[in-house]
């Protein structure tokens, strides 16, 4: 019992560091794509000379690496950690040291919940998840919001004016769309826990699992794309990125900020471009369902993975959900290099007159239309409902 | 003047979406994406330099190796950041070139100071400063960057004129010297 129960704390402290290390590279590689991806589209080459000294004498692969810059992360890191780390005298020093960590927690504590694939226990379908909660949305709603403590505390105790206008801003940004993203995704928990839905509740894992006939960004496309864009708004990315807008308010919250303290800024606004990313994928994108099945095809076009040998299987449903994942994270990027910044008023009111509206009717008019198609296909077929 | 009358009836409902227009940039920066790029790998690859180029001031000779330069100090004196110093020097007598009278025996010019304005080439009535292609500068201290006289020749290199100025010049007082008819 006791030993069984070390074995189980062990490794669960083993995965979550193995979760960490990936949610930490991901963060810091999608710095350099989207240093990448900026000089693409600007008709540039991007970071391209950084060599480590043993790996880029490797012939043919090692000229590449340094070309796709692949130790750019390295080099920005050790950049990062190695500058001096100045505390400007001005600042509230308690909260100017708190805030980066806790703009960087939020976004890693999230990932706890985070199913990012499957394996098979026996015949049944089980998450790959540190802790299969059943609260697994509502934990990332509260804990996802919760990182906009980092940005308010960081421009409160810069103690100067601008970090101060990047605070209240991303404050009233955070409140404004936080409404139309928590109702958003409504319709999504209706379904799940609607017809034909197995166990029910909010946890991610039957989201995914209930989105085998059919992705739900497919047919709630509404839904899909408000949450899309407060996801853009809650993580401070362009065209929403009021906290820090250069050109008004010089670097917004994090202008006093220097050294490791701005790098945690940073890798935490990645982290959580991540870990949001991941969430749309498995809210409206069938998490590593591989192709929806339309209710015709077979059940393997959705799940091949269980098909598969066991340890293949998960493999390839965790490599298939960081592959969509990364094409959010792209997305992210390409808009952040198409788009300029709205204005501070088009922020609000996009937010209030538009988005809230929209996800309210959405909210009404999904929960009517699963509700009809729950009482023409699915009540007969249940009897436990009825029950 | 020609009037253009510009469009301002309002957007209508999927203008007011700002979706037209963001999926059209979103379409823009892709095509971008995948055109080819326009980056010089610097250090590697050099740009060309046009003619005329207004680089690094420098000195230079005449075909026959002789300095142009006569110390006329007409460029110190124009030189508007006056980054160049020049310390004149006579030509002893049995040089070859003695009858230039003069020549620097120091010339600097503060590559710091210099803001590569052109006037020292236009002063000089010698045609022996120009501004030419060495655009990167750079050194370890203040003092590398102030360029002597030697280094001023050797990124100069010689001109291909053909004036000869002086060499015509002392001709001539030769043969006025002989024979005294013009
Ligand atoms: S470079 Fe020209 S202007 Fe300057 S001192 Fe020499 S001759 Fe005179
Ligand atoms: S280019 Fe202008 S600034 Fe430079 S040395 Fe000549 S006169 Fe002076």
């Amino acid at each position: 019992m006791t030993d069984s129960l070390v074995l189980d704390i062990v490794l669960k402290v083993v995965f979550a560091l193995i979760f960490v290390v990936v949610i930490m590279t991901l963060a810091a590689y999608s710095v350099l794509a989207e240093r990448k991806v900026a000089s693409w589209i600007q008709g540039r080459v991007g970071p391209n000379r950084t060599a480590l000294p043993g790996l880029s004498a490797i012939p043919v692969i090692g000229p590449h690496l340094v070309k796709m810059g692949m130790w750019q992360p390295l080099a920005d890191g050790v950049k990062f950690l190695f500058k001096e780390d100045p505390i400007p005298g001005h600042v509230n020093k308690l909260y100017y040291v708190l805030a980066p960590c806790i703009a960087l927690v939020p976004a890693l504590t999230t990932m706890v919940v985070l199913p990012v694939g499957q394996y098979l226990d026996g015949d049944i379908v089980k998450p790959i998840v540190l802790a299969n909660v059943d609260i697994g949305i509502l934990f990332i709603l509260a804990f996802s919001s919760l990182g906009v403590y980092g940005i308010v505390i960081g421009g409160w105790a810069a103690n100067s004016k601008y970090p101060y206008f990047g605070g209240i801003r991303s404050s009233a940004q955070m409140i404004s769309y936080e409404l139309a993203m928590g109702m958003s995704i409504l319709p999504v928990f209706i379904w799940a826990n609607g017809p034909g839905a197995g166990i029910g509740g909010l946890s991610l894992f039957n989201v995914v699992e209930s989105q085998q006939a059919m992705w739900l960004g497919v047919w709630m496309p509404i839904p899909a794309f408000i949450f899309l864009t407060s996801l853009y708004a809650e993580t401070n990315r362009l065209p929403f990125d009021m906290p820090e807008s250069e050109t008004e308010l010089v670097g917004g919250f994090h202008t006093e900020y220097g050294s490791f303290k701005f790098g945690l800024f940073f890798v935490g606004e990645y982290a959580h471009m991540v870990i949001g990313s991941a969430v749309f994928t498995i809210l409206f994108l069938g998490g590593w369902n591989f192709l929806p099945t339309f209710g015709v095809l077979p059940d393997w076009v959705a799940d091949p993975w269980s098909l598969m040998p066991n340890w293949l299987g998960s493999t390839l449903s965790v490599i298939y959900f960081i592959g969509k994942t990364l094409f959010f994270v792209f997305l992210f990027m390409w808009v952040r290099w198409t788009l300029p910044r709205f204005r501070y008023d088009q922020v609000m009111t996009l937010g209030w007159k538009y988005l809230v509206p929209g996800a309210l009717i959405c909210v009404v008019a999904y929960a009517i239309i699963i509700g009809l198609w729950d009482i023409a296909f699915t009540i007969e077929e249940t009897p436990a409902i009825v029950e | 003047m020609a009037v253009k009358v510009v469009d301002r009836s309002p957007l209508n409902f999927w203008e007011k979406t700002y979706m037209p227009q963001v999926l059209g940039g979103l379409k823009i920066t892709l095509d971008n994406m995948l055109r080819p790029k326009v980056t010089l790998q610097y250090p590697e690859e050099r740009p060309t330099i046009p003619d005329n180029y207004r680089g690094v001031p420098t000195l230079v000779r005449d075909p026959n190796g002789r300095e142009k330069c006569v110390s006329c100090q007409l460029c110190e004196f124009v030189c508007p950041p006056k980054a160049i110093r020049i310390t004149p020097g006579e030509i002893e007598d049995g040089d070859e070139h003695e009858h230039v009278e003069k020549r620097p025996k120091d010339f600097e010019i503060n590559m710091l100071r210099c803001i590569y304005c052109g006037m020292c080439q236009e002063v000089c009535p010698e045609e022996a400063i120009f501004l030419q292609d060495t655009y990167s500068v750079s050194g370890y201290s203040r003092e590398e960057l102030v360029y002597h006289k030697a280094k001023l020749y050797e990124l100069g290199g010689t001109l291909p004129d053909q004036h000869y100025k002086w060499d015509r010049k002392k001709d001539a007082e030769e043969k006025a010297a002989a024979g005294g008819h013009h």
